[in-house]
């Protein structure tokens, strides 16, 4: 009889020996002549315990993790492969981990699940239900469908989804784009990466989708170079989409049109910033271009196009198969439906956890992400982002909705969240946000390209004590340029994890300062 | 020097006539070039410029503008070191300069028996299981300064065996 075993082949468990693993069990089982079958799914996102080996049984599945290679000989002698749970790695039925069940899945519910470039256990968990009934119906139909879902881009500006859609549809042109925006270069953000690599062809289905609504024949996903095992399995699910009649000239027999092609970035963090995005695909520097024009009146080549984040596309197949009335019942306000959520940095139990918006920032903490990895106390938590605000203690109860976290100027962005224990110095951050801003400026704008290198200096300023009073107030002033003058998110926000750097954690400035001077005497 | 790095014109037309039908199919080309050879040898910009139909500044002002795309020929092993956000809050600094020490240069620099090229990279995505570092395309988590001193002992006595 065969074993069937999973094993994740997304980044997190590769980067932390999942390979390995692999190569381990294969060899165990040759020796003692154990039929195995090893299936490689994605994460389910709880990568704390990645490498996280999966067993089939006829109670369902039975998980192990986090399993390193040396773990694997013990893992058959205790029959692992059979589900015996009797290995100290064993964590029963994975769907029962709190952290998994304590979540509202829809956009990941199939995520660690399934074979991501398998067609058929794609279909066999609701793939492709969407699409079928989007054959069925108008362009306009689909449009109105994910307007009354309330889908708001979850690239960071939350847009609604469905009037970008509208916009598009409404232009009447000889070529449309649906471009994805899959330059996910927020640190602290993982969750279009895992889409793509635990459940690309629901991203194939969403810009299909997309496509059929707005007229559009033509799809380009746009990925970021540095994430080279997406691109691996997008491209596989892709080639697989094709064979089975999903994409090209004749979808399932409809006589619709849809062709879709990865595309690489070259690592430059403003061609997530959309228009940048289409000078890039256009073999261009990634300038960002003047708005108006809209890309969805004149985007990629000139033409009409829906750019989309990952997310919200991956959202739209849901919507479509379960009706927009069960995705808008989750959430709250204006925040509709769900966001998934990226637990990162100085956490124990980081990983990605799919909740309707509502939850306070600590309460998200709290139930998933356990104490910090280093054991010290949390100090500062950075949401949305290298562009996004460092809270502190006294705003973590703030609730995770795009309207209340504007209320206190910060942002929710991509909803990453980098958690920071209590040895980081504040000003060593503020200075960083300047220098990536002086790193991956486009230089288009004065304020942006400029004001970030002037922002590094006045930074290193205060934090030697060079007139710190006089120099904080140059800072602000700085920042108001920026603000105000810069063309896009990238300079424009730069100065939010800097002020709120130095208007909560502002004791820092004096131990800098302290640290400075005391560098300077040991000279 | 691998030999990955000779230059070949013949290879760069042949990867230029396969894309040059694309639309927008500069980053194709380049990236095709780069992947083939290690970098975009310069007299490759001429040849692309001309089956573009666009100026070698223009070519020249693509290349440049993305960090990913070099110019010169890279060490045999290309080491990128995550210097973002989350991975600062799990102790990236402190592998930084550690990694710099180490290997004797800097970012953008390559070691002098030409094994290692370091470059900085803002995120690989692995932002809950960091510090992070790319060798090639895998991508490894967890990093302290001791298993980088592990890993790079690993990576240098392979290369002694094949050879």
């Amino acid at each position: 009889m065969s074993h069937k075993i999973f094993i994740p082949r997304d980044t997190t468990t590769l980067a932390l020996g999942g390979e390995r693993v692999v190569k381990a069990i294969l060899k165990e089982a040759q020796e003692r002549k154990l039929d195995i079958e090893i299936v490689r799914n994605g994460s389910r996102g709880m990568f704390w315990l990645e490498p996280l080996v999966e067993v089939e049984t006829a109670h369902g599945r039975v998980a192990f993790g986090p399993v390193e290679a040396r773990d694997v000989t013990a893992l058959f002698d205790a029959e692992f492969f059979k589900g015996s749970t009797s290995h100290p790695l064993a964590l029963g039925d994975p769907e029962e981990i709190p952290y998994l069940k304590k979540q509202q899945r829809l956009t990941f519910a199939r995520a660690g699940i399934t074979d991501p470039v398998s067609i058929e256990d794609y279909k066999a968990h609701d793939g492709f239900k969407g699409l079928e009934q989007s054959l069925t119906l108008p362009g306009q139909a689909i449009v109105d469908e994910v307007k009354a879902s309330g889908l708001r881009g979850r690239g960071g500006a939350a847009f609604p989804t469905g009037i970008k859609w509208q916009t598009v549809h409404n232009c009447s042109a000889d070529q449309k784009y649906i471009v994805c925006n899959a330059d996910e270069g927020d640190s602290g953000t993982f969750a279009d990466r895992l889409v793509m690599e635990a459940d690309p062809l629901m991203l194939v289905e969403g810009m299909i989708i997309s496509g059929l609504a707005v007229g559009a024949t033509q799809g380009y996903i746009y990925l970021r170079s540095e994430y080279p095992v997406a691109h691996q399995v997008m491209n596989e699910a892709i080639a697989n989409a094709y064979a089975s009649g999903y994409l090209g000239d004749d979808i399932q027999g409809s006589g619709k049109v849809f062709d879709l092609e990865v595309r690489l970035g070259a690592a430059a963090y403003i061609c997530g910033e959309e228009t940048s995005l289409l000078e890039s695909l256009e073999g261009k520097r990634g300038l960002v271009r003047f708005k108006p024009p809209l890309p969805a009146i004149e985007g990629l080549f000139g033409k009409p196009t829906v750019v989309n984040n990952v997310l919200s596309l991956a959202a739209v197949p849901f919507i479509m198969d379960k009706g927009s009335q069960a995705y808008a019942d989750c959430g709250m306000g204006r925040s509709r439906g769900t966001l998934p959520f990226q637990l990162a940095g100085n956490l124990k139990q980081g990983g990605l956890v799919e909740l309707a918006f509502g939850p306070t920032l600590r309460e998200l903490i709290d139930d998933f992400g356990g104490e910090t990895e280093s054991g010290l106390p949390m100090r500062a938590i950075q949401v949305g982002g290298p562009l996004g605000a460092y809270l502190p203690e006294s705003q973590w109860d703030t609730p995770l909705d795009y309207e209340a976290f504007s209320a206190i100027g910060a942002v929710l962005g991509h909803g990453g969240i980098v958690v920071f224990d209590e040895s980081v110095d504040m000003t060593e951050q503020a200075r960083f946000s300047m220098e990536f801003c002086v790193a991956e400026s486009c230089g288009k704008c004065t304020p942006c390209r400029i004001g970030s290198t002037r922002g590094v200096e006045v930074i290193d300023k205060i934090r030697s004590g060079n007139n710190v009073e006089a120099n904080l107030a140059l800072l602000d002033d700085l920042c108001e340029t920026m603000i105000d003058g810069s063309l896009c998110a990238m300079g424009s926000m730069t100065p939010i994890p800097v002020k709120s750097a130095f208007q909560y954690f502002s004791e820092d400035i004096a131990l800098a300062n302290a640290s400075s001077s005391a560098q300077a005497e040991a000279k | 020097m691998s030999d990955k790095a000779k230059w070949d014109p013949q290879a760069v037309q042949g990867i230029i006539a396969s894309l040059q039908h694309k639309p927008g199919a500069l980053l194709p080309i380049l990236h095709g070039i780069q992947n083939a050879l290690g970098y975009i040898p310069p007299d490759s910009v001429p040849m692309i410029a001309d089956a573009l139909q666009q100026t070698r500044a223009e070519i020249h002002g693509v290349i440049t503008f993305y960090h990913h795309f070099r110019l010169t020929p890279p060490g045999r092993i290309k080491l990128e070191v995550c210097r973002a956000e989350a991975c600062q809050a799990r102790g990236s600094r402190n592998l930084e300069s550690h990694v710099k020490e180490k290997l004797g240069i800097d970012y953008h620099h390559t070691t002098l028996d030409r094994e290692f090229s370091l470059e900085p990279v803002y995120c690989l995505g692995n932002c809950a299981c960091g510090p992070t570092i790319r060798v090639d395309d895998d991508i490894i988590g967890r990093i302290t300064p001791e298993k980088f001193d592990l890993l790079v002992d690993e990576l240098t006595t392979t290369a002694l065996e094949i050879r």
